[in-house]
């Protein structure tokens, strides 16, 4: 069979523009390198949903953020991800600072970001935000900015364009594109994929792509940013904080997510090697010092987690979005920050190309946008949880203690269009593991339930992919493997 | 749902849960166990090794042994507890929320509750080890668990950090198993676990212990391929050039636990430094008839100790059940606990001043070891209420007083007392 269009990478990006075409009468497939969609950047970002005034304006991707915040409001409402409009605050630390938030407040209005204002009355700045420092001689307020998840947004993103029949290919690194009489040809080492149209939205690996339909016109380069994540018992943030920008980031910022817990971070790191997000000793002091210039009763001694994550810089700065000379080949990369806040106008462009290139976009009739919202134990009253729980008895078995998540929950991530097939794949989808004990307890049950969902031995269970198995052998085996025995049955 | 009434509900079937439902039990009060896990037992059933019980039972016993003779006396009284159910709400009133998959909602209402949590392991984010995250980083009981109870291996060679007994013990556990254990890497110039473990899991097996280094680095992207330790300095900074690399396919954390105290903040009752609930020294929380006792409230070197201080629960709720004490009295009249020199945390944190003709039992740990020392009680005017010299003490002793205050002759008026352990100057003999 050919394919319509299929879409290289499975990252906020790569799942937006499936979900998005998943409106269309095509056959459409997406193919993903990782054992799980959401697995590269998208995995480990600040998760903010800019107002837009903050990038320079010659930029396209100023343009793409300011409409793609506005598109925001209406994939809340179909795909039922967790989105909070809380506001930013640009804080100005400095009395010199002020005249630049003045120009953003300015610039940004013009373009139509709105609701921004300088707010310079200390007393109502800390009103709204009271863990700001009292250093602060002022801040930009943008009412529009936002905090969503990531990546559970990008799996409600995918879910619902499995519905609607796209098809997710995981595990599928592709290694060469055949490209004749306007077919390509996709092989990935274990499956050949043919298609009239490939959408590359590789991230990190968007060059490499390009490349093997024989475009080489930009490099992508990895930039590291770290973060610390505190408990979400230790602090609450009613705005995400930035520090007034510099030319080259907008800096470390102090910001809540979705889940109530606070993060510091990211520190900006230009490196050689795709695959580290080791974070150091010296980033980690980095964005801590940093982010008390905010905030300086940081919870230190609360962070539960740190991790880093990569952005995709393209040597041009801005988002490439380019229908490009190979027919049929559309480049959607370099999306680095605000490349979340942008996802849906970029998809709305990419439909546009593909207009262009005479693909067919009519709306089919048995289209349906909406990705119900998963049912979550903390949402039920203690009625609704009763009845639940009578209805299937996995709801009344308590997996994760710390942030209470029950079998059922973990049953409906892995059976869900698009489920969970590794640990770390139920840990983003629904959150166990991530609590204060960080799976210390819930680990060996939900490798138990993996284990037993999938139908693979306990060893085969893994966190993220291949050589990531938790466990590595029975008890006895290797001590009888040492003295040359055998384990009888 | 579900609704069962009970003089005294227990949270948690661990070693402190059910000594404190026996012994209340035992006087002839209505108790319900709720526990979160499939079996009675809670987390000695994973620790199969020996020594527990010296002090209960005078016996050598392993956790199971040990926990199964307090399961046993469970049955015999006929003491009601529901298994695989979790607490999910604890109000003001006494009313307890757990779920299950059997009975769904849940709701108990106790006359007094007592907690009995225990307490779960410091993890990864909690020392904030930089580099990868891999699979092969897991806490020295994950690792029990998966051994002792899963039957599972999680490595082939490991590096522990940490000197906990936990660490120590599952050194000696994965060495009988074939395994490999590199080395026990701990931060601290001395071990953090008891001795008998030091000697008995490490020394007997010949496993290296590093002391006054730490694990600064994590290497491998997908499994673990070995850590980068570092010598530490007096504030833990590493020293620059001492840095070792081991190679290993596991990290064990064996970093110290903490009290598990979510539902005792969500009841609202509030926490001390030490992690674990405000009490007085009738082991009641600040929520009247809320009581704590176990790791819950401190975490404590030996089981055995977590069966004495259970008991006690038990019987002070008892007593609170049968004598409601007067509120008006506990809010006005009471000393504050306060730790000084070298003390790290006090249990309990308040004494109610009508218990002060009462022998009170005092538990606290020092910050560091130190040799020839003094421990002294003083009240807020520097009066000293109460002496004792030491030869030497350690963090991972608990030390234990029980003391007459009226006996000392407290100042009927002392509103604080502070417990410090300060060095003592140089004598010729030694007393103690």
């Amino acid at each position: 069979m050919i394919y319509d269009v299929i879409i290289i990478g499975g990252g906020v990006i790569g799942c937006c523009i499936a979900r998005t075409l998943s409106k269309f009468d095509l056959n459409i497939a997406l193919l993903e390198k990782e054992a799980d969609i959401a697995s590269g950047t998208t995995k480990a970002n600040s998760g903010v949903v800019h107002a837009g005034f903050a990038t320079p304006r010659e930029y396209l991707k100023r343009d793409m953020c300011i409409t793609g915040n506005k598109m925001y409001s209406q994939a809340v409402e179909e795909l039922n991800f967790s989105f909070q409009r809380i506001g930013s605050f640009v804080v100005a630390l400095e009395d010199n600072q002020i005249k630049k938030l003045e120009e953003q407040r300015r610039h940004g209005a013009q373009d139509g970001v709105p609701g921004l204002e300088v707010i310079l009355d200390k007393e109502k700045i800390k009103y709204m935000e009271p863990n700001i420092t009292d250093d602060v001689v002022g801040v930009l307020h943008a009412p529009t900015a936002g905090i969503v998840s990531p990546y559970g947004m990008t799996y409600a993103l995918a879910e619902n364009a499995a519905m609607n029949g796209v098809k997710f290919f995981r595990n599928q690194k592709v290694r060469r594109i055949q490209h004749q009489n306007y077919t390509f040809t996709i092989k990935t080492g274990k499956k050949e994929f043919k298609t009239n149209n490939v959408i590359n939205a590789a991230g990190m690996y968007g060059a490499k792509i390009s490349k093997m339909v024989g475009l080489d016109y930009f490099s992508i380069m990895p930039r590291k940013g770290e973060y610390i994540l505190f408990d979400r018992n230790a602090m609450h943030l009613n705005k995400i904080l930035f520090p007034t920008p510099t030319k080259v980031s907008k800096g470390i910022l102090v910001c809540p997510t979705v889940s109530g817990n606070t993060f510091v971070g990211p520190n900006a790191q230009n490196i050689s090697d795709k695959k580290d997000i080791a974070t150091t000793a010296a980033g980690l002091k980095e964005i801590l010092e940093g982010g008390m210039k905010l905030v300086p009763n940081l919870p230190v001694r609360a962070s539960i987690r740190n991790f880093a994550g990569l952005r995709a810089v393209p040597d041009t700065y801005d988002f490439i979005i380019d229908n490009t000379d190979v027919y049929g080949f559309i480049n959607v990369v370099g999306i680095l920050s605000p490349g979340l806040t942008s996802c849906y106008a970029i998809s709305a462009r990419v439909v546009d190309f593909l207009e262009l290139l005479g693909v067919n976009t009519k709306v089919k009739e048995d289209y349906n946008p909406i990705r119900p919202k998963p049912e979550m134990f903390k949402d039920f009253s203690k009625k609704e949880l009763d009845d639940k729980i009578k209805e299937d008895a996995a709801w009344g078995r308590i997996i994760c203690r710390c942030e209470t998540i029950p079998e059922k929950e973990i049953l409906n991530a892995i059976h869900s269009p698009v489920g969970a097939n590794t640990l770390d794949g139920i840990k983003f989808r629904c959150r166990p593991g991530m609590g204060r004990c960080q799976g210390g307890f819930c680990r060996p049950r939900l490798i138990e339930i993996l284990s037993r969902e999938l139908n693979i031995p306990y060893e085969e269970v893994v966190k993220t992919g291949e050589d990531t198995n938790f466990l590595v052998a029975k008890t006895k085996e290797i001590a009888l493997h040492k003295i040359g025995g055998d384990i009888e049955e | 749902m579900k609704k069962y009434k009970a003089d005294v509900v227990i949270i948690g079937a661990g070693a402190g849960g059910l000594a404190a439902a026996i012994e209340v039990k035992k006087e002839n009060l209505e108790v319900l166990i709720i526990e979160r896990d499939k079996e009675l037992g809670g987390i000695t059933l994973q620790c199969i090794h020996n020594g527990f019980g010296l002090k209960e039972f005078e016996e050598e016993l392993t956790g199971p042994e040990y926990a199964q003779r307090f399961i046993n006396q469970v049955i015999d009284l006929k003491i009601p507890y529901l298994l695989d159910s979790m607490v999910i709400e604890i109000t003001k009133e006494k009313l307890v929320y757990a779920v299950n998959n059997s009975d769904g909602l849940i709701e108990v209402n106790a006359k007094a509750i007592i907690l009995a949590m225990g307490c779960r392991e410091k993890t990864r984010g909690a020392i904030n080890i930089p580099g990868f995250r891999p699979t092969g980083i897991y806490t020295a009981g994950q690792a029990q668990r998966f051994v002792n109870i899963e039957g599972y291996l999680p490595g082939n060679s490991y590096v522990i950090l940490g000197s906990g007994d936990i660490g120590m013990i599952m050194a000696r556990r994965l060495t009988w198993e074939g395994c490999k254990v590199k080395a026990v890497v701990e931060i601290q110039p001395y071990v953090s676990g008891l001795l008998r473990n030091q000697v008995q899991c490490l020394e007997d097996y010949e496993i290296p212990l590093i002391t006054s280094y730490t694990v600064t680095k994590i290497h491998g992207k997908d499994r673990i391929k070995g850590v980068t330790i570092s010598k530490v300095d007096r504030n833990f900074d590493r020293i620059i050039g001492s840095d070792k690399f081991i190679e290993c396919d596991t990290l064990l954390l064996s970093v110290g636990l903490i009290p598990e105290n979510e539902l005792t903040l969500q009841a609202g009752a509030e926490l001390s430094e030490n992690g674990g609930p405000i009490v007085d020294e009738n082991l009641e929380t600040t929520i009247e008839g809320i009581f704590a006792c176990g790791n819950v409230l401190q975490v404590h070197d030996l089981v055995d100790m977590v069966t004495v201080e259970a008991k006690r629960a038990g019987k002070n709720a008892v007593e609170y059940i049968n004598s409601r004490y007067s509120k008006e009295l506990k809010k006005k009249e009471i000393i504050k606990c306060i730790p000084g020199d070298n003390v790290n945390y006090v249990k309990p944190d308040v004494i109610n001043k009508r218990d002060i003709s009462k022998e009170i039992n005092f538990t606290f740990r020092v910050k560091y070891p130190d040799r020839r020392i003094l421990i002294q009680f003083k009240d807020e005017n520097n009066n000293i209420i109460y002496k004792r010299k030491k030869i030497y003490v350690i963090p991972s002793e608990m030390i234990e007083l029980n003391i007459n205050l009226e006996d000392a002759n407290i100042n009927p008026d002392c509103k604080s007392i502070t417990i410090e352990v300060i060095p003592r100057p140089e004598v010729l003999i030694e007393e103690d």
